[in-house]
């Protein structure tokens, strides 16, 4: 079996076999890879007895199930008002330096994405981002640095 | 208008309860459900998610359905901009939050509950999986056919609606529905469901553990108890308060501005923006603004303009796009106040504007377009200089 069907049967154990069990499969992979593949996408979709369309759809419309290729590493920072009174536009721009790419781009060696996100629920400990599903909040530029090293290096 | 009440803090929500969960569900278990529902109703208890119906009548409503199958959701998406205090709760409280659900659940005859976490909360799922795992088998005990499933979303702040969130459970884009039908008659696929949220439920369940006078004894005649507020932005202490409803803005400032407050945005992006002038005669509540909890405060070095455009930006990215007053809608009120501010439009536009934002309040399906009026006309209308120079 391979790992689409080794996770579909997983969360149809879970969640029972019907479509309630689709976003689960989706963040599943989500998890491993990091974004879902066309390839991915029709072979859910073949398991769950759907259109590719209909999957394709579902995945498109939630921000988190990414269709684009993205590195090991997805960097979103949340840029909504609090976040930038607390200088969310300064941790961008040092993130930028230092992976030498802009907002929406992946580094060369596939490690890391950067993104924006809105408010992610630290709005009294800004400016705050997301690591793949790991949170960082009360974030400076060397803060930053560090965590990101330490990424570089995991 | 000078008022010298001070800020009456509340310590209902993370207090230690004195009896524990189980036991307080045992002692509901031999109550008739009715007789717990028409408790929250005499307590006042409405919705703390940010619509404000009262909680008592959604669970009659779903009581009196006649169905074998039927849901309670706990709404935990908490995607309006400046709002923390469900998370916390989910944390710090989780099991008052169970309760809650489980109460309800005894009350309409429910079998099944889910919690819809948003994915932004990922790092609390497993422990908090554990804990309803948990939970679930003390139900079984004590003989309540009912059980528990965490969910979790994928980022979209829409599936925070009611209707867009049954939609995103059962594995489609979380667009929302018509209203009516209202989910107490066709909620999750198509079940009577209550859906409420995470401090609605805890204070359900400690309503019914303590019973309504305790509760009724805090807050007004229109905005009965306490509500958990999330405080951000120019503050002197940001975070989470469980203060007294029926307080006015400037008591709030009081308490938490940091002497220089020019505006308090009440209730997220889609809330109101309150201008200095008007702290002393708003009230925090359902007879004044209403909120979800989140209150975010500028002082006057911040440009109200860039808090607009912030706000107008999060509109257009997070809009379904299934209608076209808000998808069209709210791209046309960004792209409106940035050519007014380059002096592209004259200041006159903004009145027009205003009125796209009133005919979006109208012709909207869902909340989120609804909610256009609010921040657009309060902030355009008192920060008039600060959108035109
Ligand atoms: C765009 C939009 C987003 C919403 N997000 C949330 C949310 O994150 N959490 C919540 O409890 N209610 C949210 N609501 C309100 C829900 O639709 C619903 O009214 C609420 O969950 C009912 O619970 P309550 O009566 O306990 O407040 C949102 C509404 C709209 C229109
Ligand atoms: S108002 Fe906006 S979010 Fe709501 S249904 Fe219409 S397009 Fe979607």
């Amino acid at each position: 079996m391979n790992e689409i069907e080794n996770i579909v049967k997983e969360m149809f154990k879970k969640y029972g076999k019907s479509r309630t069990a689709l976003i689960p499969v989706l963040q599943s992979i989500i998890r491993k890879k990091r974004f879902l593949s066309d390839e991915d996408i029709v072979e859910v979709a073949k398991l769950f007895d759907l259109s590719s369309a209909e999957v394709y759809g579902v995945a498109s419309f939630y921000s988190f199930l990414d269709i684009k290729p993205r590195g090991k590493y997805v960097i979103r920072i949340c840029k909504t008002i609090s976040c930038e009174m607390k200088g969310s536009k300064e941790i961008i721009e040092s993130i930028k330096k230092m992976l030498k790419i802009n907002l929406n781009e992946t580094t060369k060696d596939n490690k890391f994405s950067l993104l924006t996100t809105n408010c992610l629920g630290w709005c009294h400990k800004g400016p705050a981002m997301l690591i793949n599903e790991d949170v960082y909040y009360d974030l400076t530029p060397e803060k930053v640095a560090e965590i990101i090293e330490f990424y570089k290096n995991k | 208008m000078k008022s010298d009440k001070v800020i009456n803090k509340v310590d209902l929500i993370f207090r230690k309860s004195e009896s524990d969960e189980i036991s307080v569900i045992k002692r509901v278990l031999e109550k008739k459900p009715i007789d717990i529902i028409n408790n929250i109703i005499d307590s006042g208890l409405r919705g703390r998610g940010g619509a404000g119906f009262p909680t008592g009548l959604k669970w009659k409503l779903a009581y009196e359905q006649n169905s074998t199958v039927k849901y309670v959701i706990c709404n935990a998406d908490e995607g309006e901009p400046g709002t923390f205090k469900d998370r916390e709760i989910l944390d710090v409280v989780p099991q008052k939050v169970l309760a809650g659900m489980a109460i309800c659940a005894y009350c309409i005859g429910a079998k099944k509950g889910y919690i819809y976490l948003r994915g932004e909360y990922f790092f609390l799922a497993n422990k908090l999986e554990e804990i309803i795992e948990n939970f679930n088998q003390k139900l079984k005990t004590i003989g309540l056919d009912f059980e528990i499933q965490l969910y979790l979303g994928s980022g979209a702040y829409v599936c925070g609606e009611e209707t867009a969130l049954f939609e995103s459970l059962e594995g489609k884009r979380g667009e929302p529905r018509n209203k009516p039908p209202f989910p107490t008659s066709v909620g999750f696929l198509n079940k009577p469901t209550v859906i409420n949220n995470v401090e609605t439920l805890v204070y359900a369940y400690i309503i019914t553990d303590i019973g309504p006078n305790e509760f009724k004894k805090y807050g007004t005649k229109d905005s009965r108890g306490s509500k958990v507020f999330s405080i951000s932005g120019d503050t002197p202490k940001p975070g989470i308060y469980e203060l007294e409803l029926g307080m006015t803005v400037e008591d709030f400032v009081k308490e938490f501005g940091d002497g220089d407050t020019k505006a308090v945005q009440i209730g997220g992006c889609s809330g109101k923006c309150v201008p200095r002038k008007d702290f002393a005669t708003t009230i925090i509540g359902f007879e004044g603004i209403p909120t979800g909890g989140s209150m975010m405060l500028f002082n006057s070095s911040r440009s109200m303009y860039n808090v607009l455009h912030n706000f107008l930006e999060f509109f257009c990215e997070e809009s379904c796009g299934q209608c076209t007053p808000c998808r069209v809608g709210y791209q046309q009120l960004l792209k409106g106040i940035e050519a007014v501010k380059k002096g592209e439009r004259p200041a006159s536009y903004l009145e027009e504007l205003k009125k796209l934002a009133l005919t979006m309040k109208v012709s909207s399906k869902c909340g989120l377009g609804q909610s256009a009026a609010n921040p657009f006309i309060s902030i355009v209308d008192n920060f008039k200089e600060e959108m035109i120079y």
